[in-house]
């Protein structure tokens, strides 16, 4: 039997979207958070599919589609406003936004 | 097959851990492009040629380059030769070249090794996504487009916005 078994890819997605998650919760450095939600679609990604070649069925790579247009579209808008608030505040520490404005 | 598989996902891994643990920014961004490259082999195994080939396109090189271009920007002052030396050791890029090769040489393998299509692997190609996305899907495209737009106009207001804000508090000062 040659083909990949369902559970190590779905494993593997698990792995590297802990891996995203531990980082966004653990770095402070907003690039960095960004780069984390990147990891992390990028495995719920791998999770459509690992789903989608277990059932032979195109609908994992149409969800892939999509989940890769929203991640296009969610990082133009946070780096837009990362340098918005590099250019307020002067740092890339996210905790130094922790004031609202009024 | 099931080999190459498992060294893909271990080197994403590997570079995954890399990416989250590096404290400069630009060798974070090597190892990424690492991590999304073999999950494109992965990808690849798993019989989805399309996905692989867009995230190579989109994943590896429109958003990397973009985080690139605005980590640019932001250090735009501190600029100099030996900045950029001092950013790109060769400890720094010998990491992702050495996966990388390894990437490689396991798509030199199956492209010369491993006859069309894996046994036991129904390769969906990039027709019957397309059949898929313009067919039941359609909704999903549409919405997709809106959400490009909204993320377009998103990203030019608010890079935009600054500038305006500086000169109203500017005028309101000087009166």
């Amino acid at each position: 039997m040659n083909t990949v078994p369902v559970e190590y890819g779905l494993v593997l997605a698990g792995i590297l979207f802990t891996l995203g998650l531990v980082s966004v919760l653990t770095r402070r450095n907003i690039i960095f958070m960004l780069i984390s939600v990147e990891i992390m679609l990028n495995a719920s990604g791998l999770a459509f599919i690992v789903a989608g070649a277990r059932w032979m069925q195109p609908d994992g790579q149409v969800m892939f589609i999509f989940i890769l247009t929203m991640a296009a579209a969610e990082v133009s808008v946070g780096l837009a406003l990362i340098l918005q608030i590099y250019h307020q505040l002067k740092t890339l520490d996210s905790d130094a936004a922790n004031k609202m404005k009024g | 097959m099931i080999t190459t598989f498992y060294i893909a996902s271990v080197i994403a891994i590997i570079s995954t851990i890399m990416v989250i643990t590096r404290y400069n920014m630009i060798h974070a961004l090597l190892y990424l492009v690492v991590s999304f490259l073999s999950l494109s082999v992965v990808f690849f195994i798993l019989g989805a040629p399309f996905a692989a080939v867009l995230e190579v396109i989109v994943y590896a090189g429109a958003i990397v380059v973009l985080i690139i271009f605005v980590i640019m920007m932001l250090n735009i002052r501190e600029e100099s030769v030996e900045e950029e030396k001092r950013w790109l050791p060769p400890r720094a890029w010998i990491g992702p070249s050495v996966l990388s090769l390894i990437l490689l040489a396991e798509l030199v393998y199956v492209l010369t090794f491993v006859d069309a299509a894996p046994s036991g692997v129904k390769v969906v190609n990039a027709r019957a996504v397309g059949l898929s996305l313009y067919g039941p899907y359609i909704i999903g495209v549409e919405l997709s487009g809106l959400l490009l737009m909204a993320g377009i106009v998103g990203a030019y207001h608010l890079g935009r916005q600054k500038k305006k804000v500086v000169h109203r508090f500017l005028e309101k000062a000087e009166e």
